[in-house]
C-alpha cells in the first residue's frame, strides 16, 4: 500500500433522492493498494455510493475523484480505470471461460495477442486450464467467484470495486478468494470490498461503516475494535448498526 | 369457498395494481376498435355517381335531386345502358351507380312498389357498404315524405350489388376479428404471463406446499380473466354498434354465449402456455407467436383465408379464432342462428375441453 | 405428535449433476436443527424433496411419520416453508399477504395470532406498505408470519438470512428459539457458518454429503488437532510463508489472525515461532485457541477433498 498516493477521493459527498438522503456528506480517502472495507447494513447507503464511484450516477453535491478522474466530467476515462464484480452478475453464463475472458479483454480495448497470453496466465494461475472451453453454468460457484475477481481485474485498472463478492461461497473458497484479493492488492490495484461476513472485515486494511447514509466509523479493525472495546468487528458492526433508524 | 374468494381477492389485487395488464386489459380493446374503425371509414364527401335511368320521370329526378343535394354524392356521368357499367368502374373515379327500373314513377304510384338499384364498386368494401347504407338512408327518407298524405304506403325497393367483390368479405370483418384478438390476447397471454410469473417469483412453490390443488389454482388464476375478458367483450359488441354501427342481426344472448366459450377456451391454452413457460418472457413469446400472430394473419381477420396458399390454409383449420370469426360474422352480420354455427361451436368446444384436459394433465403438483 | 423427519440414503440429481449422493439424516421431534453449507451444497435440493416439491431418485424420508412421495397431501398441511428466494407477492400490502396465505390454509389470522403475535408486532406498523419496498429483514419477518400462520408441525427455512444484515440476523435468529419453545420441529439452511452455534443439531454439508451431524458443542471437540491463531504484522505474507513450511497441516487467514495447525501431533511451537522469524516476522503472537465451526468445516471438507 502507497499511503502517500490518493486513488480514491471524496469530499463531502451527498446524494438525495426527494427528501430522502442516501448519502450524508462522506468523506474519506483510499491509498493505492489499499484493500477498503466498505460495510454497512442494508439500506445504509452502500450501493447508491458505489455507484456513484464507479460513474453510474451522479452525486448531488461533492467534490470525488476516482483513478484521478473527475465523477462529474470524466466518466469515460474512469471507467476505463476501474474494475467491478458483483455477487449478483459477473460472467456470462452461457458463454465459455475463454469467451468470458475475450469478452472483458475486448470491451477495454486490449488486443488479441494481449488477451491470448493474459488469459493463459490467469487460467494457469486459477489451475482452470482444463475449464478453458466450458462454459461458466457448469462450474462450480467458488470456481465462479475466484474467475469473475480475476476478469475483473484483466485490464489492470487501478481500482476494483467488489460488491459483496464472496456471497454464500464456501469458507475454504472464501479463503482462497481473499488470496487473489491480497495478491492484486500487492500488485498495487486497490480494492474496495463490501461484506456481509464480519471476519472479512477484518482482512480489511482500513473499514468503513454507514449507518444511515452517514459513515459513523473508519479506520483499521484494531482500532475500530480498541475504540468500541469489542473483542471483533462483529460487535462493533452491532454495536453501530443497532443505532440506526433508517428501517426501511 | 373460502379459499377461492381469497385467491380471487389476490388476483385482483395484481391485476388492478400492475399498469401494464390495465392497460392492455381495457387500453387495447378501445384504441384498436378506434383505429380500426376509423381507418376504415372514412367519411362520404362528393363520391362520384352515375345514373341509368331507365324511366326518366318526375320521381326519379326528384331522388337525383335528393341524393346530390346531400352533399355526400356527386353526379358525373348519365349512362345509356347497363353495359357501360363495368366499363365506367373499371375506369375508377365512379363508385357507384343508380339505376331506376323502366317506368319506376308509373309503378311507384300504382303498384306502390318501384325498384331501384345499387351498384357499388366493392373493390374497397368498407366505403362500398356505407355508401350503400347512405343512399339507402336518403331513399328511405324521401320514401317516408312521399308517404305522408297517402293511405296506401308505397315503397322504393332500393337493391343493391356490389362488383369486384360480391361477397362483401372483410366488410365489418374488423370487429368479430378483434373481438378474437382481444379475447385471445387478454384469455390467454394475461393468464399464462400470471401463472408463468408467480414460477418466476418463487410463489408458485409456496402454493405448491400449500394444500391448495391443481384445479384450485387453475380456478383461482383464472376466474378474474374469465370476467375481465366478458367485460371486453360486452365493449367490444357495445362500441361497433354504437360508434360505428356495426349491427348485431342475430341473438345476443347467442352472441355472448359464443363468446363464452371463445373465452375459455383461450383461457385453457393459456394455462396450457403456462405449463410449458417457466418465465413470464417464455410466456409471453409462446403467446405471441402461437397466439397472436395466427390469430390476426391466418384466422381470415386481416387476409381472406382463400387467397391463402395452400398450406397456410390447411393451418387456418387448426386456429381457433378462424372459428370465432365465422361464427362472429353469421351471428352479427347475417343474423343467423345456431343451426348455422353449430359446426364450429362443436369445434370450439371439442378443442376448449382438449385443452382442459391436456393442461390438466401437465399441471404439475411438484416442481419439475 | 412426533414432528421429526427421517431421512435415508436420499439421493436426488439433476441431468449429470447429483445434487444429494445418499443421505441420512434423523431430526428429532420439535429440534432446532441446522443445515450448514455453501451455495451448491444441496439443501435447497434437500428442502424441496422435505417440502414434497421434488420427488427422490433413490431414497426415501418421512415428515411426522408420513412419506414425501405417497403422503404429500398430508405433509402439506403440516409443513411452513420458507423457500431461499424472498417468496410473497410485492404488489400486495404486508396486511394483504398474510390473508391471503391464511385463505389459503383456510384459517384465519386472529385465530393464529398467539402463533406470530411475536414476530407480527415487529412488522404491525408496516402492515399497509407494499411488501416489495420492505427491507430485507422485514421481508424476512413477513415471510415467516406467512410460513407460520397455518400452526405448521415444521418449519423448513432455506437460507432465511442470507443477504440480511448482521443486526436482522440475530433478530431472526432469536425469534426461531421463541417458536421452538412452541414445539415445533425447525429446519434452517444456512451458508453462515456462525449460525451453527444457534442450532441444537447441525449437519454441515458440502457437494451433496453430509460431512458430519453433531451437536455444534460435539464437532468442535472432535476437531482432530491443536489449532494455533497466530497474528502478525503482515499476515498474508505470514500465511503465504507457512504454506511453505514443511510441517504445516492447514493454514487459514481467519479474521485478525491465522488458524495453523501442524501435521505432528506433538511439536514445539518454538520452532514454528523460529521459522516464521527466519522469513522476518519479529512481532508474532501465537497462542491455543479453540477452534470453531468454521474451522471444524474446512477441516472436514479439506479432508474429503482429499479422498476424491
Amino acid at each position: 500500500m502507497n499511503k502517500d498516493v490518493k486513488v480514491i477521493k471524496v469530499k463531502n459527498l451527498c446524494k438525495k433522492f426527494g427528501d430522502f438522503t442516501a448519502n450524508n456528506n462522506l468523506s474519506f480517502e483510499v491509498s493505492k493498494g489499499e484493500i477498503f472495507g466498505f460495510l454497512g447494513a442494508n439500506g445504509a447507503g452502500k450501493t447508491t455510493a458505489i455507484k456513484i464511484l464507479c460513474g453510474l450516477s451522479y452525486p448531488t453535491s461533492g467534490e470525488i475523484s476516482v483513478a484521478g478522474f473527475d465523477v462529474y466530467k470524466q466518466r469515460e476515462q474512469l471507467k476505463r480505470n476501474i474494475g467491478y464484480m458483483s455477487q449478483k452478475f459477473s460472467l456470462y453464463e452461457d458463454l465459455t471461460v475463454f469467451e468470458n475472458i475475450r469478452f472483458y479483454g475486448g470491451i477495454y480495448g486490449l488486443s488479441k495477442e494481449v488477451i491470448h497470453r493474459k488469459a493463459d496466465d490467469l487460467l494457469k494461475k486459477l489451475d482452470l486450464q482444463h475449464a478453458r472451453n466450458k462454459r461458466i453454468s457448469s462450474l462450480p460457484l467458488g470456481w465462479k467467484q475466484k474467475l469473475a475477481f480475476s476478469v475483473a481485474i484483466f485490464h489492470d485498472p487501478e481500482i476494483v470495486f467488489l460488491d459483496e463478492p464472496t456471497g454464500g461461497v464456501d469458507p475454504v473458497t472464501r479463503r482462497q478468494f481473499w488470496d487473489l484479493i491480497y495478491e492484486a492488492s500487492r500488485e498495487g490495484i486497490t480494492i474496495f470490498v463490501t461484506t456481509h461476513y464480519m471476519d472479512e472485515a477484518e482482512y480489511c486494511d482500513r473499514v468503513s461503516i454507514m449507518v444511515d447514509g452517514k459513515i459513523e466509523a473508519l479506520d483499521t479493525p484494531a482500532k475500530l475494535k480498541e475504540d468500541f472495546n469489542a473483542v471483533d468487528m462483529d460487535q462493533v458492526f452491532l454495536a453501530l448498526a443497532r443505532t440506526a433508524t433508517n428501517v426501511e | 369457498m373460502n379459499r377461492f374468494i381469497g385467491f380471487l381477492k389476490k388476483e385482483f389485487y395484481h391485476i388492478f395494481r400492475d399498469k401494464r395488464s390495465m392497460l392492455i386489459l381495457f387500453g387495447m380493446p378501445i384504441v384498436q376498435i378506434m383505429l380500426f374503425g376509423y381507418v376504415i371509414n372514412t367519411d362520404l364527401k362528393d363520391v362520384k355517381m352515375a345514373v341509368l335511368d331507365h324511366s326518366k320521370d318526375e320521381y326519379t329526378a326528384e331522388i337525383i335531386n335528393k341524393i346530390t343535394s346531400s352533399g355526400y354524392f356527386q353526379l358525373s356521368n348519365n349512362l345509356k345502358s347497363i353495359e357501360q357499367a363495368d366499363v365506367i368502374f373499371r375506369k375508377g373515379d365512379v363508385k357507384l351507380i343508380l339505376v331506376f327500373e323502366p317506368d319506376f314513377g308509373k309503378k311507384l304510384v300504382k303498384n306502390s312498389k318501384a325498384n331501384v338499384q345499387i351498384l357499388t364498386d366493392a373493390s374497397d368494401p368498407n366505403t362500398a357498404n356505407l355508401e350503400v347504407s347512405y343512399l339507402q338512408g336518403i331513399l328511405q327518407n324521401y320514401n317516408v315524405e312521399i308517404n305522408q298524405d297517402k293511405q296506401l304506403p308505397s315503397s322504393i325497393q332500393a337493391n343493391s350489388r356490389m362488383y369486384f367483390n360480391a361477397n362483401l368479405e372483410s366488410v365489418f370483418m374488423f370487429i368479430p376479428g378483434i373481438m378474437a384478438t382481444i379475447l385471445m390476447l387478454v384469455s390467454a397471454m394475461m393468464t399464462s404471463i400470471s401463472i408463468a410469473r408467480e414460477k418466476e417469483l418463487g410463489t408458485m412453490e409456496i402454493l405448491l406446499v400449500s394444500p391448495l390443488n391443481p384445479l384450485q389454482i387453475i380456478l383461482g388464476k383464472v376466474t378474474p380473466y374469465l370476467a375481465l375478458s366478458f367485460i371486453n367483450a360486452l365493449v367490444i359488441v357495445g362500441m361497433g354498434y354504437f360508434v360505428f354501427g356495426v349491427p348485431v342481426l342475430g341473438s345476443f344472448t347467442l352472441l355472448m354465449a359464443e363468446s363464452v366459450l371463445f373465452i375459455f377456451l383461450a383461457l385453457s391454452i393459456g394455462i396450457f402456455i403456462s405449463t410449458v413457460a417457466k418465465s413470464q418472457q417464455v410466456a409471453m413469446m409462446l403467446s405471441m407467436f402461437v397466439l397472436m400472430l395466427p390469430t390476426i394473419i391466418l384466422s381470415g381477420f386481416i387476409f381472406p383465408i382463400r387467397n391463402m396458399p395452400v398450406p397456410l390454409q390447411v393451418i387456418s383449420y387448426i386456429i381457433p379464432p378462424k372459428y370465432f370469426i365465422v361464427i362472429l360474422k353469421n351471428i352479427m352480420l347475417k343474423g343467423v342462428g345456431l343451426e348455422y354455427v353449430w359446426k364450429e361451436t362443436l369445434i370450439l368446444l371439442a378443442m376448449t375441453f382438449g385443452f382442459i384436459g391436456l393442461s390438466l394433465k401437465k399441471f404439475k403438483i411438484r416442481l419439475q | 405428535m412426533n414432528a421429526g423427519i427421517s431421512i435415508e440414503n436420499l439421493s436426488k440429481t439433476y441431468g449429470s449433476v447429483q445434487a444429494l449422493k445418499g443421505i441420512n439424516l434423523d431430526i428429532n421431534s420439535g429440534e432446532l436443527f441446522g443445515l450448514i453449507g455453501p451455495d451448491g451444497a444441496g439443501k435447497t435440493t434437500l428442502f424441496r424433496l422435505l417440502a414434497t416439491l421434488l420427488l427422490p431418485d433413490i431414497g426415501s424420508a418421512r415428515l411426522c411419520d408420513i412419506d414425501i412421495v405417497e403422503g404429500y397431501k398430508q405433509i402439506r398441511n403440516l409443513l411452513g416453508y420458507m423457500p431461499g428466494k424472498f417468496s410473497l407477492y410485492q404488489d400486495l400490502s404486508v396486511i394483504e399477504n398474510l390473508e391471503f396465505f391464511a385463505t389459503v390454509f383456510d384459517t384465519r389470522i386472529e385465530d393464529n395470532m398467539d402463533m406470530i403475535h411475536d414476530i407480527w408486532v415487529q412488522i404491525e406498523p408496516f402492515k399497509d406498505r407494499l411488501a416489495g419496498n420492505l427491507s430485507g429483514g422485514m421481508k424476512q419477518k413477513l415471510a415467516l408470519c406467512c410460513a407460520l400462520i397455518h400452526q405448521p408441525k415444521v418449519l423448513l427455512l432455506d437460507e432465511p438470512t442470507t443477504g440480511v444484515d448482521a443486526v436482522s440476523r440475530s433478530e431472526f435468529w432469536q425469534m426461531l428459539k421463541n417458536l421452538k419453545s412452541k414445539g415445533i420441529t425447525i429446519v434452517v439452511a444456512t451458508p453462515y457458518m456462525d449460525e451453527a452455534n444457534l442450532c441444537e443439531r447441525v449437519a454441515l454439508i458440502k457437494d451433496g454429503e453430509i460431512l458430519q451431524v453433531n451437536t455444534p458443542q460435539e464437532i468442535v471437540d472432535q476437531f482432530e488437532r491443536k489449532l494455533y491463531a497466530i497474528k502478525s504484522d503482515d499476515n498474508y505474507q505470514c500465511l503465504l510463508d507457512l504454506r511453505e513450511f514443511e510441517f504445516t497441516n492447514s493454514v487459514f487467514l481467519f479474521g485478525q489472525t491465522l488458524h495453523y495447525t501442524d501435521v505432528r501431533k506433538e511439536f514445539s511451537l518454538e520452532e514454528v515461532n523460529s521459522y516464521l522469524k527466519s522469513k522476518g516476522h519479529l512481532h508474532l503472537e501465537i497462542e491455543h485457541v479453540k477452534p470453531g465451526i468454521e474451522d471444524c468445516f474446512m477441516a472436514l471438507s479439506t479432508k474429503a477433498d482429499g479422498y476424491e
